[in-house]
């Protein structure tokens, strides 16, 4: 048979099923990117052109290491970055640091995310934290002036785009912009924010985190696609708006006990709908997600409340980030058919 | 068409609704007997369970409907010829399910295409006992024609302890592109109940369920007109959801019951019967007809004229491809549909089987490149079983099948939604497939190093 010339193609041979869906790690990896590009306009508006800078450093940092690394471990180069995991750590990470950032900031914190705290678990969905968290959490050790200060913000606010670009004078001092306290800090005397400001995003912050409406809008997409489950976001957002009434807060600032104030300023939001729902280090089944949803949210306001941190979104995710391959031991689905009867 | 409310439909939690339904491609065409085969090959091992022995030799002269393989032990079925003629031979032939090679009865057509004697004879089915019922299913050789191909004799003698209150017959069809039971449905509605209450009559029960999927709103409407003087059998659309024909969802969707996976229906007081079979059960008590044909769709975008044939038994996979016009660009022959069929080695070898209920041609089948698990979840929030595919898949791929084994890897009916639905495209059907035969090989190893 072999020797006979055939007319015709060959077979393939491969085990069922014969069709795919046609979802795949690209699609979602970018339709996140996508979701997340409204956040990114509104930190134009309200930081100026120099937050794209520190956007595109994180992005391209990110987009190099791993490269590198997927050529050093002899993975394919192009399919590995095609797939978009690594421009959205870039983006986050650029996400949640301060306007006004060095330059090198973004680039060791892209660096580490992808080098260290993805690739020596063995690259992506093998990382036990959400690598733009934790390189965040490692730029606060290694770098904590620069990532708590410089809280820029544009004079004239949304609306000006033309004149958002900041200009420094020769002593280095920024002309139209003004550095500001964040929303929650705890200092005595430091400024409150109306509700409305915080959810249009017109407070000082990092790049993306400021503006409600339009992570909710990159949200809702990502939803609608089913990329991300609801319940994550909207039991992570509950659980903090119910533990800002139950707990006694230690700061005495007016906000303190506005439950809508708490929810709406620091980055809940971005870290709500974006990383909270990273699917690589949450847990697996729907209840194993409630659990770690409503921990991020207690832990979140313990660490607003009783810690010298103003912000708990990045470490509460962090930490359950660690517990989740507990919660998936605990959390397994239930055998068809298994369920124990009651009498 | 009965209007139907689709939140209301009975169905299961899980599984999948395939994007690609191919179903409009061949629901419209009548079945058409395929013309007769210049020869057969009939596989001695059509069911599961013990191989038929052969009892003709090389030159024999057999008659269609003559017994050629005889059942060896009661989990097995009898295999019967398909046409008349000479005998060419008894030698190993490969198998397209099983992939290796069987013996087969090879048999060259005669001209001449009538039963032997004793088959195809009127039969009263008024005055006939459960056990001649058992008898003739057996002798006939029916087996479970949605694709199981379990002896339907075996399911028709339920252990003494068990008492089985309802027959559920399956008229879902739900996997993407078959439409030879709906097909059968249409055009044979009455014969199928009378096969649905021979089967209740041979196992003494007073209620039957039947399960169809909302896409086939004519065939559901013709049945209830059919049994809506008897309030004993009762008819319900589905969600047209995959795998909803399966027995565990069919149970679960119209009875509420739930059993473990590797457990039979009959553990709930159930027996799931496939409308091919409930047809041939009638065609073997009423007229004494045996196995020997069945319909088959063939379809896909790599033939030009999909339909449905009505075939016999052990006819090459390729005349009916040339019947319906294969473009010579096909490159997957599946056995049965897209989600649980099996892809075919060899287009000139591969023949059919009882439980063929489709050969799917295309000329456009993907080769997927497998990417790492993201931990998305899909694969649980779809696996019908309530396993964790994902996580088997890898421990498999670890070749860690301790740990596959702890978490239920063999309780997997390998439905494949988890791996229709993974974004990662990983096989996982194929790595849990492989982490049983693995643990099947320990297990045998084990038993014969104790004893």
């Amino acid at each position: 048979m072999s020797n006979q010339v055939r007319n015709y193609s060959p077979l393939i041979i491969s085990a069922s099923p014969h069709i795919r869906d046609v979802e795949s790690i690209p699609r979602i990896m970018w339709s996140v990117v996508l979701a997340l590009i409204p956040a990114g306009i509104a930190g134009l508006f309200v930081f100026g052109y120099y937050c794209l800078y520190i956007i595109f450093l994180s992005v391209a940092t990110a987009v190099i290491t791993e490269a590198i690394i997927a050529w050093q471990r002899k993975m394919p180069v192009f399919s590995t970055i095609g797939d978009g995991s690594a421009v959205v750590t870039g983006i986050l990470l650029a996400y949640i640091l301060p306007p006004g950032v060095s330059w090198y900031v973004p680039v060791v914190g892209s660096f580490f995310a992808i080098a260290i705290v993805k690739h020596t678990f063995g690259g992506l969905g093998n990382n036990i934290w959400n690598p733009a968290l934790a390189a965040r959490a490692f730029l606060q050790v290694a770098y904590p002036v620069a990532v708590n200060s410089d809280w820029r913000i544009l004079h004239h606010g949304i609306g000006n785009l033309v004149h958002n670009i900041v200009k420094i004078d020769s002593e280095g001092n920024m002309i139209d912009a003004v550095t500001r306290a964040t929303p929650l800090a705890k200092e005595a005397g430091a400024e409150t924010y109306h509700l409305a400001q915080l959810l249009m995003g017109n407070v000082p912050g990092c790049i993306g985190e400021t503006s409600v409406i339009a992570l909710l809008l990159g949200g809702m997409y990502l939803i609608y696609k089913r990329y991300i489950k609801w319940y994550i976001p909207v039991y992570y957002i509950a659980t903090v708006f119910i533990m800002v009434l139950i707990l006694p807060p230690q700061m005495k600032t007016p906000w303190a006990n506005n439950p809508f104030y708490h929810i709406f300023a620091g980055g809940l939001f971005l870290g709500a709908f974006f990383m909270a729902t990273d699917m690589v280090t949450s847990p697996l089944t729907k209840p194993g997600l409630v659990i770690f949803a409503v921990g991020a949210g207690i832990l979140t306001v313990l660490i607003r409340f009783y810690s010298g941190y103003p912000e708990g979104v990045c470490y509460s995710i962090l930490l359950m980030n660690t517990a989740t391959p507990l919660i998936d031991r605990f959390t397994k689905p239930r055998l068809y058919g298994t369920r124990i009867k009651r009498v | 068409m009965i209007p139907y409310v689709k939140s209301k439909l009975k169905t299961f939690v899980g599984g999948i609704h395939p994007r690609e339904d191919g179903k409009h491609l061949t629901r419209d065409t009548k079945e058409i007997a395929a013309p007769l085969p210049k020869t057969v090959y009939l596989l001695m091992n059509q069911h599961i369970g013990a191989p038929c022995k052969p009892i003709v030799k090389k030159g024999d002269f057999v008659k269609k409907g003559q017994l050629v393989g005889e059942s060896q032990g009661f989990v097995s079925a009898n295999i019967h010829a398909s046409i008349s003629g000479k005998v060419l031979d008894v030698a190993p032939w490969p198998h397209p399910v099983t992939g290796t090679k069987s013996p087969a009865v090879i048999i060259e057509r005669a001209d001449d295409d009538s039963w032997i004697e004793g088959a195809d004879v009127p039969f009263d089915p008024d005055q006939i006992t459960p056990d001649q019922i058992r008898q003739l299913v057996q002798s006939a050789g029916i087996v479970g024609l949605g694709g199981a191909t379990f002896p339907t004799h075996v399911k028709l003698t339920p252990p003494r302890d068990k008492t089985i209150d309802t027959v559920v017959m399956n008229g879902a069809e739900c996997e993407p592109y078959l439409t030879c039971d709906y097909r059968l449905m249409l055009d044979k509605p009455h014969e199928i109940i009378q096969g649905l209450k021979l089967v209740m009559k041979c196992i003494g029960c007073k209620n039957a369920h039947i399960g169809i999927e909302a896409n086939k709103e004519d065939v559901y409407a013709l049945f209830k007109s059919i049994v809506s003087d008897e309030p004993n059998i009762k008819v319900d659309l589905l969600e047209v959801k995959y795998p909803q024909g399966a027995e565990h969802q069919l149970i679960k969707a119209l009875l509420h019951r739930e059993f473990k996976p590797k457990q039979l229906p009959l553990e709930v007081g159930a027996i799931v019967i496939n409308v091919a079979t409930a047809f041939s059960i009638y065609e073997a008590v009423r007229f004494k007809r045996p196995l020997i044909q069945r319909i088959i769709t063939v379809t896909g975008d790599g033939v030009e004229k999909p339909q449905n044939f009505l075939v016999r038994l052990g006819t090459p996979v390729k005349s009916l491809l040339e019947e319906a016009m294969a473009s010579p660009h096909i490159n997957k022959i599946i056995f049965g549909g897209p989600m649980m069929g099996i892809a075919q080695s060899n287009r000139d070898t591969a023949v059919t089987v009882k439980g063929t209920g489709g050969i799917l041609a295309l000329r456009s089948a993907q080769q997927f490149r497998s990417r790492a698990c993201i931990r998305c979840g899909r694969c649980i929030e779809h696996c019908p079983y309530g396993l964790n595919p994902g996580e088997l898949s890898i421990q498999s791929e670890a070749q860690e099948f301790n740990l596959a084994q702890e978490n239920n890897v063999m309780e997997c009916k390998e439905c494949g939604c988890c791996t229709y639905i993974c974004p990662a495209k990983r096989p996982i059907v194929h790595l849990i497939k492989f982490a049983k035969v693995e643990i099947a090989k320990q297990t045998a190893k084990k038993a014969a190093s104790a004893g």
